[in-house]
């Protein structure tokens, strides 16, 4: 019932305002989804800065007389200098005999990097777009409707045209999978600002006069942060999926440069004899976005728990 | 029903709080009774523990609240003891309940029949025409018009004062022994207020029910409590009969909180000799809503329509009015945060009607304006410091002074200077519409509006306010338009007064004057229907 739920915030409200609460973050790293997730995305980044360190070796080292090895078989491997080296593959070697080990460790990078920019890109356009259209009435009735226009686009239609534009290649990916997420972010921050333009301290300061630009950058862009920080959280962990699928697909990144989708398209003909190919690019890909996805869960809970409630 | 037996009995009862909270019972030692055929009031401030005694005796507390001593009988069965499912049972057909938003009370995907119904349903063995029947009556007892058409309506479609007809009949419905109100008027305009007071006070007679009536306005009070009982901090301070109560109340905070209602009666003001000068004047100011159509003929909405009025320097104008009368529309249009769509604003000799945002900034600063709520007007992220010296820095004073200029500013609304580096929710909400003022008040403006600047307060804490408001008034001799729907603050604090109704000024002149004899029918209805009119509160009898 209303009148309960009035009650309760009622004195929630007293009690907050008697007793000091941890501040937001303080909550959100005591969250157990926030620990648990944030624990493995740091192993995963670990793994990507330090990959050179971990046994592993050139991941784009070809050599056709180790082809489809299975994990843990001895493989020698000729040096440059005629020398023969002798290493475990742990993960097996693919159909062209390149260390599945050392793939999958330097694929997080370009994972890690697709995530995290992608996330980056897409919540400052959106934020910097959401804020103008919230606020300038005109503006707002035609940016939506080009936000409408771009959401329109199947992303990986979208990513298939770019690719034969500009060639493969990272930046075309990012680019490919943040034309999509922007109008999403627009939405989410049009929103915020529409609630909150009618507040009276937004109307406040406008009769103390303050100019247009600081209006948006004090009072409204700081309410926007908490549900943009959840959204990002998402962004980054749908990035990742799509780099795989674009990869997987063949209209990603080229094979020189190692990522989970392409280890895993190398490994699809031989599945059936050779599953490894496919399973540990397939395990890392899942552990990650599992890992992003709980934090960012996590994050919405402690950031706006009206939220959690309502999902 | 037997006489004898009170409705409803409290004895001793007390609610413990969830550590942490600010104090440790939401009701300590409360003791009450309701007779059959008796309106009970339980007044007090926010905070004061009178929604949580309602909520207990509807077994309906939030699972942090736990009544940790007493007993509540209800008609001699004791209620808190009692399993959920007898309770249930007794919900709605025993003791009903009305709420004080009818807005968000009421499923608005249920028509309002079968809202009533549902009680019917679930307490009774009636056949559907029956039920029907039963609901047409109580809707014709209730007094809305054409049941038969309403009885299929949704709630949207009806107004806030049908709808709480709505709330009273499904309370009423079974006829039950207790009635228990929540603040069932205050967000009522006060005619439909006046109506809804009478229906209850009506129904209450015909039904022999014991109503319990939570209210924080003595106006109301006044108007049907048979008993009144007062609340401080979860304690019942003073129980007795609406006369001695009112009349001869004997705690203090009784005798405090009475005296701080203002009365109807407008105060004796000391007029100036000569002319002052004039500081604001529209002409034939409107504003004109249209929503856009492509393919349709737009609606308009005529928010206000020709109004002319005047705010001389040191003087107060006050524009009284029902909810969409049009007077907060006049008020930003006045302080430019929405366009007018017609007419002239002359602020000191300029019209600022059609000046462009760049323009305006210069004039802006003569005009401030403090709003009704004072838990959304300051940002909660900010200190309030920097609220304060923002408007200041934006026309280029140096931080330094602005620190000096807030440091003085609140000084003069009477809170301690150093705590500026405190956030709003470290304020009460009496202290925060003080920080407002001190904002407003930055700026050195020449015009401040107070949009319903009191209306959100507790009674005591609004009487502080006003008397601040009017302080300040004098001591920078600013002119003040003052928009209320309280003709008791109005008869306060202002000079002049202007009557609007359905965008219009419909009365226009001096306090005494619209007080003393008003000349239009809307403001004589305005006038007729405010709770307690005819009693002076804060004049008590010796002894």
């Amino acid at each position: 019932m209303s009148a309960e739920a009035r009650i309760e915030v009622d004195f929630a409200a007293s009690a907050a305002a008697q007793v000091k609460r941890p501040s937001a973050i303080g909550r959100m790293l005591r969250h157990r989804s926030v620990i648990i997730g944030g624990v493995i995305l740091i192993v995963m980044l670990l793994i990507a800065l330090t990959a050179p360190l971990l046994g592993t070796m050139d991941p784009a080292r070809i050599d056709p007389t180790m082809r489809n090895k299975v994990p843990g078989t001895e493989v020698s491997l000729r040096q440059d200098d005629g020398s023969r080296l002798v290493r475990t593959a742990w993960l097996g070697t693919d159909s062209l005999g390149r260390d599945v080990y050392s793939r999958v460790l330097y694929g997080t990078r370009v994972s890690l990097i697709v995530g995290l920019s992608v996330a980056a890109i897409s919540v400052s356009i959106g934020l910097l777009i959401g804020l103008i259209a919230g606020y300038i009435r005109w503006v707002d009735a035609v940016v939506m409707r080009v936000m409408d226009g771009l959401m329109a686009i199947p992303g990986i239609l979208l990513a298939i045209a770019l690719v034969s534009l500009w060639g493969a290649g990272l930046g075309t990916v990012i680019i490919a999978i943040v034309v999509p997420e922007v109008p999403r972010v627009v939405r989410l921050v049009r929103s915020v600002v529409l609630t909150i333009r009618e507040e009276p301290y937004v109307e406040a300061a406008i009769s103390v006069g303050t100019p247009l630009p600081l209006i948006l950058v004090r009072h409204i862009m700081p309410n926007t942060v908490a549900p943009l920080i959840v959204q990002g959280t998402f962004i980054c962990a749908s990035a990742i999926l799509v780099e795989a699928i674009l990869s997987f697909l063949g209209i990603g990144i080229p094979t020189e440069i190692p990522t989970w989708g392409n280890i895993m398209a190398e490994g699809r003909t031989v599945f059936r004899v050779y599953p490894h190919n496919i399973l540990y690019p397939g395990i890392f890909l899942s552990l990650t976005v599992l890992a992003i996805n709980i934090m960012g869960d996590g994050m919405r809970d402690t950031l706006d728990p009206r939220m959690s409630k309502r999902v | 029903m037997n006489d004898s037996v009170p409705v409803l009995e409290v004895a001793g009862l007390s609610v413990e709080l969830p550590s942490g909270a600010d104090r440790k019972f939401a009701i300590e030692a409360m003791s009450f009774q309701v007779r059959p055929r008796e309106i009970v009031c339980l007044v007090g401030e926010s905070g004061s523990g009178k929604s949580v005694a309602a909520f207990t005796v509807m077994g309906l507390l939030p699972k942090a609240l736990r009544p940790v001593a007493g007993r509540i009988a209800l008609a001699g069965e004791d209620l808190l003891s009692a399993p959920p499912e007898r309770l249930r049972d007794l919900r709605g057909s025993r003791m009903g309940m009305i709420f004080q938003e009818p807005m968000t009370a009421l499923n608005p995907v249920m028509t309002c029949g079968a809202q009533i119904d549902e009680v019917l349903a679930v307490h009774t063995s009636l056949d559907p025409a029956a039920r029907r029947a039963r609901i047409l009556d109580i809707m014709n007892q209730v007094r809305l018009p054409e049941p038969e058409r309403l009885i299929d309506a949704y709630p949207h479609q009806l107004s806030g004062g049908q709808r709480q007809r709505i709330m009273i009949a499904m309370a009423l419905v079974l006829e039950p022994a207790l009635l228990i109100a929540d603040e069932p008027t205050t967000a009522l305009d006060v005619t439909t207020q006046a109506q809804i007071l009478e229906l209850i006070k009506d129904l209450q007679r015909d039904h022999a029910t014991g109503v319990l009536f939570i209210t924080h306005d003595f106006g109301v009070v006044a108007e049907i409590a048979h008993r009144v009982a007062v609340m401080q901090w979860g304690k019942l301070v003073e129980f007795g009969t609406t006369e001695d109560v009112l009349k001869r109340p004997r705690h203090p905070y009784t005798k405090m909180l009475i005296s701080s209602v203002p009365g109807i009666v407008p105060r004796h003001r000391p007029r100036p000799e000569t002319a002052r000068p004039t500081v604001l004047k529209t002409e034939a100011l409107g504003k004109t809503y249209a929503d856009a159509a492509w393919f349709r003929k737009s609606r308009t909405v005529k928010a206000a329509e020709s109004v002319s009025i005047e705010v001389r320097r040191g003087e107060t104008l006050g524009i009284v009015g029902e909810s969409g009368s049009g007077k907060s529309t006049v008020a930003r249009c006045v302080a430019r945060l929405i366009e007018p769509s017609a007419g002239r604003i002359w602020l000191a000799g300029d019209d600022i009607a059609g000046l462009s945002a760049g323009r305006l900034r210069p004039h802006r600063r003569k005009i401030q304006i403090v709003f009704q709520d004072p838990y959304r007007s300051l940002n909660p992220r900010r200190t309030v410091g920097e609220s304060i010296v923002e408007g200041p820095m934006n026309y280029g004073l140096g931080r330094a002074e602005a620190l000096a200029r807030a440091r003085s500013l609140m000084e003069t609304v009477r809170l301690d200077p150093g705590s500026l580096d405190r956030y709003p929710h470290q304020f009460s909400g009496g202290q925060r519409q003080r920080i407002c003022i001190a904002r407003a008040l930055a700026m050195e403006p020449e015009l401040l509006i107070a949009d319903e600047a009191v209306s959100a307060l507790d009674v005591s804490v609004q009487a502080q306010v006003l008397e601040l408001l009017d302080d300040i008034r004098q001591k920078l001799d600013l002119a003040m338009l003052f928009i209320t729907h309280d003709l008791r603050v109005a008869a306060q604090v202002c000079d002049y007064v202007a009557v609007m109704s359905q965008g219009q000024v419909v009365e226009y002149g001096t306090a005494p004057q619209v007080f003393g004899a008003p000349r239009h029918d809307y403001t004589k209805a305005l006038f007729a229907a405010a709770p307690g009119r005819n009693w002076e509160f804060g004049k008590f009898a010796a002894g």
